[in-house]
């Protein structure tokens, strides 16, 4: 089997107070989300801040229950699982952070932080957990004397291979990467790309990537879904979606991103206004008030995710 | 990617957090010298026995109302001089270091205990549970502290440990406000996303993640605390309701030389100097303990 997660119309809702007297809010965070992932491959998801990207992840790992919909992990349901399902489920889906200095306990040495998982999840011995914690530590390029260290005696890019060393204690089957080297420089950024290519190859991993910057999506993707304030609005392969995208959204993400050769340097596609507040989303398309090809159907009827070709979009001009 | 892609940066093994402590700690004379004079007075409480030239309750009945060695008609046997039943004051000042220094000690570590689980609950949780334990501690926080604290001794009767238990209970809802707020700030931190997403429970997250995150300003606090429990142990001693005679406690020694203030000033004077000592010690700790630990006072 090579599916380990599908996910049908998640949504996740906040109810969001305004005050005492106001009416609280609904805030739809994530709507109506579909994607599966499968063994050793990735998915991206892309969009601006406050799409939902976040929230998607957090669905993902368990850390909050969607409002609705269906997610099942390596086949077993999680939404309203018993606690002992999610305790099995737990340790299939880890996560690496966007801050790595967020991310690490600071009161905890490297071998701590390590055996963590271990010691909530198994019975192992102590010697065999310290075992586990520096041969782990090697994998990723640690030095056996670091076992002993704190979080701060170590640079942004080492502490990210901490954070995807304590992930990858448990052997999980996914890999939730929550804009994994976002803030890292460009030249550890490629050596942590190339960690982590390395790695979901020797465990046959199925990543979900979570990233804003397109050309990290294009190196390392094998399918791109692009969202926008908590739907998708068009989900392709990697290929298809770089070299021929449909919705006019990903176009104008896809203007943005920087090439290094002029010749093949497009027109900007500069979009109008800024993300619209997701407690009042607009109407219909919720894309249509900063769309250049919108139309009279646009504000009144939202469009559907519908397969054309490779790609799936969300889009009413597609359809004319 | 091996270890070889990255060269040794540092060959000089990085400061301990202690070391770093250390740094911004000494940077300040007075913390170090509050330090200094800490230790000296904890040294002094342990060896009493070893130090002080008489016993705290024997009374010299040829010698009441010595003045100090230093005076005309001062003896070389009582330094300090001696009070009114003839006891010496030096001696009962080492002595009652030891109960000043345990008073402070253990209203520390009741409040302390107290306030970090209520603290360590209510940021937690959040919630009826937050709302509960802090309207409590609102209430607490509403009587003057010492008021208070005298109302609870006239209610568990006076004495040493009663006193201790009042004044713990009166310090605990500000070590309830600070963990709390502490937890607020780092319960949605990273790190304990983390944790939760390996599968940790309620109480690992709390004990084991949040806790060892909140404890910079927790220890400011428990040694203002000490210093503060130390001279409210004074007062309830000096109106008669904390340590009883003949106990050698500082603030019972005061009150008990009260009527002589005039006649023998020494005898006042000398009690009242250690409970000053004592406190602006602690206090001077304190203030170098905050700085040094939080890092936005920090010099860079």
């Amino acid at each position: 089997m090579t599916q380990v997660l599908n996910a049908e119309n998640l949504t996740r809702y906040y109810k969001v107070s305004r005050g005492a007297f106001a009416e609280a809010a609904t805030l739809k965070a994530v709507d109506g989300v579909s994607f599966t992932l499968e063994r050793g491959k990735t998915l991206a998801v892309v969009g601006e801040s406050g799409c939902g990207k976040s929230t998607l992840a957090r669905l993902v790992t368990m850390i909050e229950q969607p409002t609705s919909g269906a997610l099942s992990i390596v086949g077993e349901n999680v939404v309203g699982a018993s606690s002992e399902t999610m305790r099995s489920l737990r340790p299939k889906v880890q996560m690496v952070f966007q801050n790595p200095y967020g991310s690490l306990n600071p009161r905890q040495t490297i071998g701590s932080i390590l055996e963590e998982p271990l010691l909530v999840n198994t019975k192992l011995a102590k010697s065999e957990r310290t075992e586990r914690a520096r041969a782990m530590m090697a994998n990723v390029g640690l030095r056996p004397e670091h076992y002993d260290r704190y979080p701060h005696m170590f640079s942004g890019g080492q502490r990210q291979r901490i954070a995807i060393a304590r992930a990858l204690m448990l052997d999980p089957d996914i890999l939730v990467l929550d804009e994994p080297v976002s803030a890292l420089d460009i030249s550890i950024q490629a050596q942590v790309l190339n960690l982590l290519a390395e790695i979901q190859e020797k465990h046959n991993l199925a990543f979900l990537f979570i990233s804003h910057d397109l050309s990290v999506v294009q190196h390392i993707a094998n399918d791109v879904m692009v969202m926008y304030l908590g739907r998708v609005v068009e989900h392709a392969p990697r290929d298809v979606l770089f070299r021929t995208p449909q919705h006019p959204y990903t176009k104008a993400l896809l203007s943005a991103t920087p090439t290094p050769d002029p010749a093949r340097r497009k027109e900007r596609i500069v979009l109008k206004g800024e993300l619209p507040s997701p407690l009042k989303p607009p109407t219909g398309c919720t894309f249509h008030p900063r769309c250049p090809i919108a139309f009279d159907k646009c504000p009144r009827e939202n469009p559907e995710l519908k397969l054309r070709g490779a790609t799936k979009a969300a889009c009413h001009a597609l359809d004319v | 990617m091996t270890a070889a892609a990255q060269p040794e940066t540092h060959l000089q093994k990085p400061p301990t957090r202690f070391g770093e402590f250390w740094n911004y700690y000494s940077e300040s004379r007075g913390a170090v010298a509050g330090l200094i004079v800490f230790v000296l007075l904890v040294l002094m409480a342990i060896c009493a026995p070893l130090l002080a030239p008489h016993l705290p309750d024997q009374q010299y009945r040829d010698a009441f109302l010595t003045p100090p060695i230093w005076a005309a008609d001062g003896k070389s046997d009582f330094i300090l001089g001696t009070d009114a039943v003839g006891r010496d004051i030096l001696s009962r000042l080492i002595y009652g270091a030891r109960f000043s220094l345990l008073m402070g000690a253990m209203v520390v570590v009741f409040a302390m205990a107290g306030g970090v689980v209520l603290g360590l609950l209510a940021g937690y949780f959040g919630g009826w549970v937050d709302s509960l334990i802090m309207r409590i501690m609102d209430i607490i926080l509403a009587f003057p502290s010492l008021l208070l604290a005298l109302v609870l001794v006239a209610i568990l009767g006076p004495g040493l440990v009663n006193a201790m238990l009042a004044i713990a209970l009166v310090y605990q809802p500000h070590f309830a406000r600070l963990t709390r707020s502490a937890v607020l700030t780092e319960k949605n931190r990273d790190y304990v996303t983390a944790a939760k997403v390996i599968g940790a429970g309620h109480l690992r997250l709390m004990l084991a993640t949040i806790l060892p995150n909140c404890f910079g300003p927790l220890i400011v606090q428990a040694t203002m605390s000490f210093s503060n429990a130390i001279l409210d142990a004074a007062a309830l001693g000096f109106l008669g309701l904390g340590a009883q005679p003949p106990t050698p406690e500082w603030g019972t020694m005061l009150a008990s030389a009260r009527e002589f203030i005039l006649r023998a000033p020494w005898v006042v004077t000398i009690p009242g100097l250690a409970i000053l000592v004592t406190v602006l010690a602690i206090n001077l700790m304190g203030d170098g303990l905050r700085d040094a630990l939080d890092p936005r006072l920090r010099k860079s």
